[in-house]
């Protein structure tokens, strides 16, 4: 006997990519078309995972190059920005050796893609430790100062304030009064 | 930059300011889509509708009436689904004492209200960049806290 079977191949992709993405416990939204919006960004693997996972079904990530060396970039930025003896390290020979670019490449695909400067992200990036450093491990700006290299607690103190307007110790304040209101 | 555009909610009462933002968010180099409201009532109204978008960054005059810009950024801060809107409050005013107690009652961001139309182009574009970042790479929202004059 013969069937025939009509069949929505929107139905059956939009069904399909939901499966795999709940197999990854994703949290998304579907917006047509083939976009999906995820909750979360995804860590540089499990992107890779879902490539493997679709791939054999002849589905593709499509993805920006540049943005994804943007990623690369900034991943590489915090790795920079977080180890404790960066003594050795020049910024830009490190992202040059570390990303198989030279840095002036990597310096205009940042500014394209974000409309900021790599020197404006490592500052950003470095004001957010300080942060982290003065709120959680209690720290002082002098051992602050000289754990991210600056060459004084003045220099630290201006770049703190030239980036978010106000001084460290209003910083601390303000901070130490939210989490008081909150109790 | 981004696909989407990022959404933008202004709460202002005063006409001439709302076209001066539109005018302004309409030049920045990242794509906005705006929407308005005219008080402090609105704006809660707005906020609390069921499935409304919710908006990436929310800016507040400080001064409104009906409902004051500081009244209502207490009651977003205390409402579970609406206390991670990022808050840019804006204002007249720049008394240190203002600034701190927006910054305490949980404001990101602190504005003082330019005259010119470039200084609000330029102030849009570096919150605007600068939120983005805070959305892509990991930074800790709490700590988030930008006066820009």
């Amino acid at each position: 006997m013969k069937l025939f079977i009509k069949f929505d191949i929107n139905t059956i992709c939009t069904l399909f990519l939901k499966e795999k993405l709940e197999e990854q416990n994703m949290n998304f939204t579907t917006l047509g078309f083939g976009e999906i919006e995820l909750d979360e960004n995804l860590s540089v693997e499990a992107l890779e995972t879902l490539k493997n996972n679709l791939n054999p079904y002849g589905f593709e990530v499509v993805e920006n190059q540049k943005s994804v060396l943007v990623q690369k970039i900034k991943d590489a930025i915090i790795e920079l920005v977080y180890m404790d003896d960066n003594n050795n390290f020049k910024s830009s020979v490190f992202l040059a050796e570390k990303l198989n670019h030279s840095y002036g490449y990597l310096s205009n695909v940042f500014s394209e893609v974000t409309y900021s400067s790599i020197e404006n992200f490592i500052i950003l990036q470095k004001i957010e430790r300080a942060k982290q450093l003065m709120l959680v491990n209690e720290m002082s700006l002098t051992e602050i100062a000289f754990l991210l290299n600056y060459s004084s607690v003045a220099h630290l103190s201006t770049q703190f304030k030239n980036t978010t307007g106000i001084t460290p110790s209003a910083f601390q304040r303000i901070i130490k009064k939210r989490r008081e209101n909150l109790k | 930059m981004q696909k989407n555009a990022l959404h933008i909610l202004l709460a202002d009462d005063d006409e001439d300011d709302r076209l001066f933002f539109k005018d302004a968010f309409e030049e920045v180099r990242v794509q906005t889509k705006v929407t308005f409201v005219h008080d402090g009532l609105q704006l809660m109204e707005h906020l609390l509708t069921p499935d409304v978008k919710l908006p990436d960054i929310l800016f507040l005059d400080l001064n409104m009436p009906k409902k004051t810009g500081k009244e209502c950024l207490i009651e977003i801060k205390k409402t579970e689904h609406l206390k991670n809107i990022i808050i840019a409050i804006y204002s007249t005013s720049s008394s240190e004492e203002d600034i701190e107690d927006t910054f305490i009652e949980g404001a990101n961001i602190y504005i003082k209200k330019p005259s010119d139309f470039n200084t609000l182009k330029k102030i849009i574009n570096e919150v605007v960049t600068l939120n983005w970042h805070y959305h892509t790479s990991g930074l800790n929202r709490d700590n988030f806290l930008l006066r820009l004059k």
